[in-house]
């Protein structure tokens, strides 16, 4: 399914604080429904380019989980205030309206896809990267894939999303501070967990701050276990216009992660 | 209303959206990435920055190459609804007319638009900053086709009228301006620059009151067809290029915001025209 050609207008229906972060959602009456690691480009309709023309370009944001809602689809974004963009995206209001153009990019493969001895996945988010695998394990439990969720948070603050995305599973969590679970980095657990004997029958989906996701293609590398991660880049479009958005590819050269991601297949 | 050269690929655009992007395809004509003679990869990353009501970009003109564009890209773009303006770029005038001369022969190209203006790569060549310069390359490529020639001037010079004049003399059919301006960012926190390659070119609505100077100061030195761009992202703005003297309004970094701003714009405009003043 492509997305609906150009940019629509989408009502806010909720917003609410999670730990340091904010969770919003939009009511979208015309797109088709998003699959986990798609994203969509957003921009308030109002309040945008305030603080001295900015913020100016569409933001782009993984969708972190959906519902179907009487009259569409409910989308649910996570989001932290850390620029012009972000903050106004934080402040929107039930009944404002967000432009919408998605949804884009690909989309994760199922563990079979990535491996045909996968009996299971393994998901590793980092930060505000946990939104997409928020989506992927519901559609994993969906289709009794089991998944164990290893994630990973700087402090208490930025545990937010965590309670409202995976309230409903077990999940190992990692913190900077070791406020909470392992004191350390969410990829020592993953290390522990490929350590085991099961290790090649699982694939890794990982998404978060560039460091973790060197570190998770790394120890899939090593252990050769099939990886996705779903990866993040300056962008300023989002349907293959701008060119802005280039990651080395794998030929060398370059690739736009817009298109020809976010998710991208290492090792 | 068309498209700014680099600012929308149809091709992609055709992937993410599909075949509603012919059905309701937001350019009266389509103007392609500019294409090199051999292929680029483009500039190591980072590569755009926003900025005030606008934002940065060295990109750097990736593209398949000549032979690539000519396999790959042209049937594709044939199947577009419009005209095909190819943007080409060379270093040399050899190079230049090796281009023009392979893609005179295909019927899927309407005109050109020779790119002598991108400040994100080193050609060179100063064919878009002397008039001398681009009137020697007019009178090289003039004689290859019979097709447009619109020159897409820099309006990193004290004069682009000068360079449009030139090009007018050398047989140029029209001349389109202006390409991004020279700019740089720098992050306040770690002091390093916000484009990797130190600078770029800004666009969008915080270079248009420069656009519609140097369009005014062109259009009433030249006879030749001008097309206007420059921070164009309403019917409105594109009334102000008109009166500028433009004959032609092309739209750019909007599409990054808005992928039908071409024909939002061009539908504002004729709103406009139809209403009682």
């Amino acid at each position: 399914m492509t997305a609906p050609f150009g940019r629509r207008a989408c009502e806010v229906t909720e917003s609410r604080a999670s730990g340091g972060y904010r969770i919003f959602s939009l009511l979208d009456a015309d797109g088709p429904e998003p699959r986990p690691g798609q994203f969509y480009m957003l921009a308030a309709e109002s309040h945008w380019e305030e603080r001295a023309g900015r913020p100016f370009l569409p933001r782009a944001f993984s969708v972190a989980d959906l519902e179907p809602a009487g009259d569409g689809i409910r989308l649910d974004f996570l989001v932290e205030g850390i620029g012009p963009g972000t903050d106004r995206l934080c402040a929107l209001e039930p009944g404002e309206r967000v432009w919408v153009n998605g949804p884009l990019g690909n989309a994760f493969s199922a563990p079979k896809e990535l491996s045909p001895d996968a009996a299971g996945a393994i998901l590793v988010g980092g930060g505000i990267g946990i939104a997409p695998l928020a989506l992927l394990r519901r559609r994993l439990a969906a289709g009794n894939v089991p998944a164990r969720v290893l994630l990973g948070f700087r402090d208490q603050a930025h545990r937010g999303g965590l309670d409202d995305l995976f309230a409903c599973c077990e999940v190992a969590l990692a913190s900077d501070d070791g406020h909470v679970g392992h004191h350390g980095h969410v990829t020592d657990l993953l290390a522990r967990m490929l350590a085991g004997e099961d290790a090649e029958s699982a694939a890794v989906y990982a998404c978060g701050p560039p460091p973790m996701l060197d570190a998770v293609a790394a120890l899939c590398a090593e252990r050769e276990v099939a990886c996705e991660l779903a990866m993040e880049a300056p962008m300023a479009c989002g349907f293959g216009a701008c060119f802005g958005c280039a990651v080395p590819g794998h030929g060398g050269g370059y690739m736009r992660l817009c298109v020809d991601g976010p998710v991208v297949r290492v090792g | 209303m068309i498209n700014a050269s680099g600012t929308f690929d149809a091709i992609a655009a055709r992937r993410v959206y599909g075949d509603a992007l012919l059905d309701e395809f937001p350019f009266s004509a389509f103007v392609s990435k500019t294409i090199t003679p051999e292929p680029r990869v483009g500039n190591e990353p980072q590569r755009i920055w926003e900025t005030p009501a606008g934002m940065i970009n060295s990109i750097g003109l990736p593209n398949k190459g000549l032979e690539g564009f000519l396999a790959e890209d042209l049937p594709q773009l044939a199947e577009l609804p419009v005209p095909l303006i190819v943007s080409v770029m060379a270093t040399d005038h050899d190079d230049f007319k090796r281009m023009v001369g392979a893609l005179d022969e295909r019927d899927e190209v309407t005109a050109f638009e020779l790119n002598v203006s991108c400040p994100n790569v080193h050609s060179g060549l100063i064919v878009g900053e002397r008039p001398e310069e681009a009137l020697a390359l007019l009178e090289a490529l003039r004689p290859l086709t019979r097709k447009p020639l619109i020159v897409k001037l820099t309006p990193n010079v004290a004069s682009p009228a000068d360079v449009a004049v030139a090009a007018e003399e050398g047989g140029a059919d029209a001349v389109s301006l202006i390409n991004t301006l020279k700019a740089s960012a720098i992050d306040p926190t770690s002091g390093k620059p916000g484009i990797a390659a130190g600078h770029g070119g800004l666009s969008g609505p915080a270079i248009r009151a420069i656009a519609i100077a140097q369009v005014r100061a062109v259009a009433e030195a030249v006879s030749v067809a001008v097309v206007g761009m420059g921070g164009i992202s309403s019917g409105e703005d594109a009334a102000e290029m008109l009166a500028a003297g433009a004959h032609l309004v092309a739209v750019g970094t909007e599409s990054f915001r808005d992928p039908r701003a071409g024909s939002r714009i061009a539908a504002e405009l004729s709103e406009r025209s139809a209403r009682p003043t």
